[in-house]
């Protein structure tokens, strides 16, 4: 695969695009035409810059793991996303975002979560700007990943629960979707990850850009030469793996690892690794794969991840696989519970469930004693603690 | 002649356009349904094909969707179903779904398969205008179906024109940027949008849509242009008739056609 780039219609080969209704079409023409421009201003970066590093927290670091490092005999390094404010990838984007709606004078915020850290991001950044934040969430989320939900109202959001389908982060998007078409003018809608129509997937990645952009100066500063061998990302819609992947896209010496959820199992019924399981067809305005009936009836999908458990993946990734540019691997809620386990008393870090998946993976790859592997961590597992300890109930101690 | 063209030929006023979800609220309601709001004076009649995921659409029809998808409706059973209507009316008959449908169904046997069935038009809301011109005007065309996309209070007067170009059918003026199922009275904004709309001098019949829920509501939409299009207020009629969907038909078409009253 040469040269990875979206078109100007926003194609990444035949993924991608807009297929929206004409009810969105004014407020998506309006980013398309702007974001561009807006993200090369001077004063846009400036901000963004500034807020990056002192709102944030960024760069974070790139941390050498050696006890997993000794364990998968290789190298190790763990992008640690988990450190930034709010405890996850999302905040570069919502930052981002919300500059531009800033900027667009747009007045109302809007989002979908899944995992309630999007949620979480983007409601602290409506704090920041004091602007009108609501984010709509699938009702069987709300319940699994309570604490994000109370952080969301300390931070003055209002928590809309999506009742429809599967009541998790495909629902919550449609309703994201229907709140925009009815609230035309003053609104922006901040997507969460690598999907929808046309500026989204182009836009997100390049905002969650700046983890890969890092990711080069710190493995030059700790080995002498800016890439790794590989790099493991967990995929839900795909925006800390496209982040992660970002400047390393045309880079064939990069192996590109995205992980996604298999559920209780890939042939189980109740999965979620979309790559496996989807076809091609189109998803939340975009050209994709996805998980679909003959009939092109969205299947609804399922991980004890609630980021992770989605039926498509954004069009980046669509086309980086069936291109065989990067290879998914996929991980069950079992294998990424135990990783989550795994890693916390190796490491001392608590991922979170998301984040698990990709540690899971580390245990399908084959590689070298000198391979340098870049894990994402994408965030952090507080959210999470409620699976975990009932996890910690259901194993005999100290399996580590 | 296109059954389409010829209603619009013939009659400039007051054209009624009848919405349901194909499927709700029991499997075998589709032929019925077309038949009777036929009968009872609806002009055209547009068929929705239920999906998963209808972005456009409010609670009404995401309600009804689902519904018509777990009672089994399917893009095979319905075009069985619409050439069993077809035998017994000549009403224009127009098909809405979203792209994705056709996709899996694929784009030349779906046009073929529904052609032949005794469709007149299709709405696709989010086939994007490029890929339409690109793939699908043309097998449209072959099969004689005219193509119908939406204009918003948020289209551009440039974009209206292009959207007019590219349709084939009736424009589809969608009276508030909302989705289905609100009702609403016209408002003063409304008005001017649609006064706008009208001073492009289009050649395109046009016809409202979305918010039109009564005999009043009707009346003053057609005041501006072709006629309206009534969509979740009926399917809210349908609720609890399973056993007469018929005679429900029949009377909404009848509560919005009475005679005004002085
Ligand atoms: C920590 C974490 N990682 C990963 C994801 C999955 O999203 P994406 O694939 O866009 O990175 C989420 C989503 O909620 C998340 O919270």
């Amino acid at each position: 695969m040469k040269n990875i780039a979206i078109d100007d219609r926003g194609y990444y080969g035949r993924f991608g695009g807009a297929y929206i209704p004409e009810m969105l079409h004014a407020n998506v023409e309006e980013l398309r035409r702007n974001y561009l421009t807006m993200m090369a201003d001077p004063d846009f970066k400036q901000e963004f810059d500034l807020l990056m590093r002192d709102y944030v927290g960024r760069p974070s670091p790139l941390y050498y793991a050696e006890r997993l490092s000794k364990h998968y005999g290789t190298q190790v390094y763990l992008k640690r996303e988990d450190l930034n404010h709010t405890g996850a990838h999302k905040i570069n984007n919502t930052i981002g975002q919300i500059l531009l709606a800033e900027r667009l004078g747009k007045k109302r915020i809007i989002a979908e979560t899944g995992a309630g850290q999007h949620g979480v991001a983007t409601a602290t950044v409506c704090a920041l700007k004091g602007l009108k934040c609501i984010v709509y969430m699938g009702e069987v989320d709300i319940e699994r990943q309570a604490p994000n939900v109370a952080r969301m109202r300390m931070l003055g959001a209002e928590v809309r629960p999506a009742l429809s389908g599967s009541r998790t982060l495909k629902d919550a998007t449609n309703e994201a979707i229907r709140d925009w078409i009815n609230n035309p003018e003053d609104t922006h809608y901040i997507i969460g990850s690598v999907v929808g129509p046309h500026p989204y997937p182009d836009m997100v990645a390049r905002f969650q850009a700046i983890i890969s952009e890092e990711t080069k100066w710190q493995l030059q500063e700790k080995i002498g030469r800016d890439y790794p061998d590989a790099i493991v990302a967990c995929v839900g819609g795909g925006s800390n793996a496209a982040g992660a992947y970002y400047h390393y896209l045309n880079d064939e010496r990069v192996r590109l690892i995205a992980v996604e959820a298999a559920g209780l199992g890939v042939d189980s019924g109740e999965s979620a690794a979309t790559s496996q399981l989807g076809t091609e067809g189109i998803i939340h305005g975009s050209r994709t794969l996805l998980m679909q009936t003959e009939d092109g009836q969205i299947v609804e999908p399922y991980s004890i991840s609630a980021g992770l458990d989605y039926p498509g993946i954004g069009p980046l990734h669509a086309f980086l696989i069936d291109g065989k540019r990067a290879e998914a691997i996929s991980v069950t809620d079992d294998d990424a519970l135990a990783a989550a386990l795994f890693v916390a008393r190796q490491e001392g870090i608590i991922p979170a469930l998301e984040t698990a998946h990709a540690f899971a993976a580390l245990d399908q790859m084959a590689y070298g004693p000198d391979d340098v592997v870049v894990v994402c961590l994408s965030g952090r597992g507080d959210k999470d603690l409620a699976a975990y300890s009932s996890y910690l109930d259901s194993v005999p101690l100290n399996p580590a | 002649m296109n059954r389409l063209a010829r209603l619009f030929a013939e009659k400039k006023k007051d054209v009624l356009n009848i919405y349901f979800t194909a499927g709700y609220p029991t499997l075998d309601s589709t032929v019925p349904i077309i038949r009777s709001l036929a009968e009872a004076g609806a002009d055209l009649i547009e068929i929705g094909m239920p999906y998963s995921d209808p972005m456009a659409d409010g609670e009404t029809i995401q309600h009804s969707s689902s519904v018509a998808l777990s009672n089994g409706m399917n893009l095979n059973l319905l075009v069985q179903q619409i050439a069993e209507a077809r035998r017994h009316t000549e009403v224009p008959l127009v098909l809405m779904g979203y792209f994705n449908q056709v996709l899996q169904y694929g784009m030349e046997r779906f046009v073929g398969a529904v052609a032949g069935a005794g469709i007149d038009g299709l709405i696709l809301p989010d086939l994007p205008a490029y890929e339409y011109e690109r793939d699908f005007r043309r097998l449209a065309e072959e099969a004689d179906l005219q193509v119908s996309f939406l204009i918003t209070p948020q289209t551009t007067d440039n974009r209206i024109r292009e959207i007019a170009r590219s349709s084939t059918g009736f424009l589809y003026v969608v009276s508030s940027s909302s989705i289905t199922g609100g009702s609403s009275e016209i408002s003063d904004k409304q008005r001017a949008y649609f006064d706008r709309i009208e001073k492009l001098g289009l050649d395109n019949p046009k016809l409202i849509g979305f918010g039109i829920s009564d005999a009043a509501t009707f009346r003053t939409a057609c005041e501006y242009f072709n006629g309206a299009i009534i969509g979740s207020a009926f399917i809210r009629s349908l609720a609890g008739q399973e056993s007469r969907v018929a005679e429900a038909s029949r009377e909404f078409v009848e509560r919005i056609l009475q005679p005004q009253e002085q």
